[in-house]
């Protein structure tokens, strides 16, 4: 899901920088575009919808569109209850992106991931869409980490863990004792309740079978 | 240079008043000048447990809002006269709190003191983080229990992001103080044992308090445990810890309620 905000073209200017920091960011990714923070006025529907396009994006649908905004009948009805994967999140220069945003023309970076050096505490939010997320520490109950990729937890792993969320079936969930609230990948999630008590305790790696999150022990 | 120490928990009623008097108490009996600053505002207790309720004239507030000076708000102990109170104020609630307000108080306390301890209310919210915001180092009171667990650990994160220190990228000290500790109940598996709280919290441990009697004999005399019985259990280990504060190695162990002859001669186990 993407979520344009006025000024518009400030946002289709960090739309582009985030594609070249991550240039796979967008690759034919289909999106639900929600246009609850701009109207009529910040932007003409049909030039934003020729922009996004321009940039590779299949459009899915919209939501939160005015009916009466000039040009809404050029994107369809909106599909209602999607599995949402989540908002994509245009990090701000100065997050957590590894490559330098000031770089122009350089080459991108490797393969982003945000490296997390301590404990995750309870009522922090990690959330990073470019990549895989490494915690050297735990993640404490109450905590929250999401990532478009992978995420890895060299401790304990008790809050909740969300995988993939940009639309990544392939992102796995790694961890050294499974203690988890939530773990969900691409959208699919087990709670705690559903998981295999044998796993708790133990080292676990998480991924996605069909529509189904499978765990196994890793010792 | 004078150390900024808050004690802090996030839970409520988990032994911070009596740990900010304690180890006030302790660090002004060792040649230390303390002052214990009150945040919690409306609903305060460090007064009642320092036995100054009835000498309280000027409060935090007043001195914020300069209806009074920081030297008439301050309230001599009567015991160790290295050791002040600034109370906080019964009648208003933390809204009076200013930031500019905090800042400069605790600016000027620096100069005038060793330590300033800050007694944080229970809580995450504008009291709790005025309380911490220009702390050098924190003190987390926790009890060995489920959720006295999980708000320290919210409180840690909190220490990390909205104090000064965290502002300016420095690492603020946190040590956590494990209050109420009954050795018993932990090996039942009834409370948490110390180990397993420190692999949940991650920072170093400053000492156990044990459960103990004397703690509420004390706070009802009006009095910290350091001063009223020094020698009892929990006063023994929160002088460990102010030793511990002021750099010192101390070997951790859980002082035992040291019981008299007469009562090991003729207590019976139940069968």
């Amino acid at each position: 899901m993407l979520r344009p905000e006025p000024p518009v073209e400030q946002w289709l200017a960090e739309l582009d920088a985030q594609v070249v920091r991550s240039p796979g960011f967008l690759d034919s990714k289909p999106v639900v575009v929600d246009l609850g923070g701009v109207t009529e006025a910040d932007a003409d529907l049909a030039s934003l919808v020729r922009a996004l396009q321009r940039r590779g994006l299949r459009i899915l649908s919209v939501e939160g569109a005015d009916p009466s905004w000039s040009g809404a009948a050029e994107w369809g009805r909106a599909i209602p209850g999607g599995r949402s994967t989540g908002t994509i999140e245009l990090p701000a220069a100065s997050a957590a992106a590894p490559a330098e945003p000031t770089q122009t023309g350089a080459a991108p970076a490797g393969p982003a991931g945000l490296i997390i050096g301590e404990p995750v505490r309870s009522g922090q939010a990690v959330i990073y869409p470019q990549g895989d997320v490494t915690v050297i520490g735990s993640v404490a109950s109450g905590a929250e980490v999401f990532a478009g990729g992978s995420v890895h937890v060299y401790g304990t792993l008790r809050g909740r863990v969300v995988a993939g969320f940009t639309g990544n079936p392939r992102a796995r969930v790694f961890c050294r004792r499974l203690e988890a609230e939530l773990v969900s990948i691409d959208g699919v999630y087990r709670t705690a309740d559903d998981m295999d008590a044998a796993l708790r305790g133990r080292a676990v790696q998480a991924w996605l079978e069909g529509d189904s999150v499978v765990m196994t022990a890793l010792d | 240079m004078a150390k900024v120490l808050v004690v802090t928990s996030g839970k409520g009623g988990v032994g911070k008043t009596t740990s900010t008097a304690s180890l006030g108490a302790a660090l002004a009996q060792s040649g230390q000048t303390v002052v214990v600053v009150d945040f919690d505002v409306g609903l305060r207790n460090l007064d009642l447990v320092m036995g100054a309720e009835r000498r309280v004239v000027f409060d935090l507030v007043n001195v914020i809002q300069g209806d009074a000076k920081l030297a008439q708000a301050l309230i001599r102990d009567k015991r160790v006269d290295t050791l002040s109170l600034l109370p906080a104020s019964q009648t208003r609630d933390k809204d009076a709190l200013t930031a500019e307000g905090v800042a400069r108080i605790i600016a000027d306390l620096r100069e005038k003191f060793d330590w300033v301890i800050c007694d944080s209310p229970a809580g995450i919210e504008r009291g709790a983080t005025l309380a911490m915001r220009h702390a050098d180092m924190a003190v987390v009171v926790t009890n060995p229990e489920v959720s006295s667990v999980r708000d320290s650990d919210r409180i840690i994160g909190l220490l990390d992001s909205k104090t000064e220190r965290a502002e300016r990228g420095e690492r603020m000290e946190k040590h956590l103080l494990l209050t109420r500790y009954d050795s018993a109940r932990a090996n039942r598996g009834e409370m948490l044992k110390t180990e397993d709280v420190l692999e949940i919290l991650s920072i170093p441990l400053l000492g156990i308090i044990p459960e103990s009697q004397e703690v509420l004999r004390a706070s009802n005399i009006g009095s910290p445990v350091t001063l009223s019985s020094p020698e009892s259990a929990p006063a023994r280990a929160y002088f460990d810890a102010a030793r511990r504060l002021r750099g010192e190695l101390v070997p951790m162990d859980v002082p035992e309620e040291r019981r008299g002859l007469v009562q090991r001669l003729f207590s019976r186990r139940v069968a």
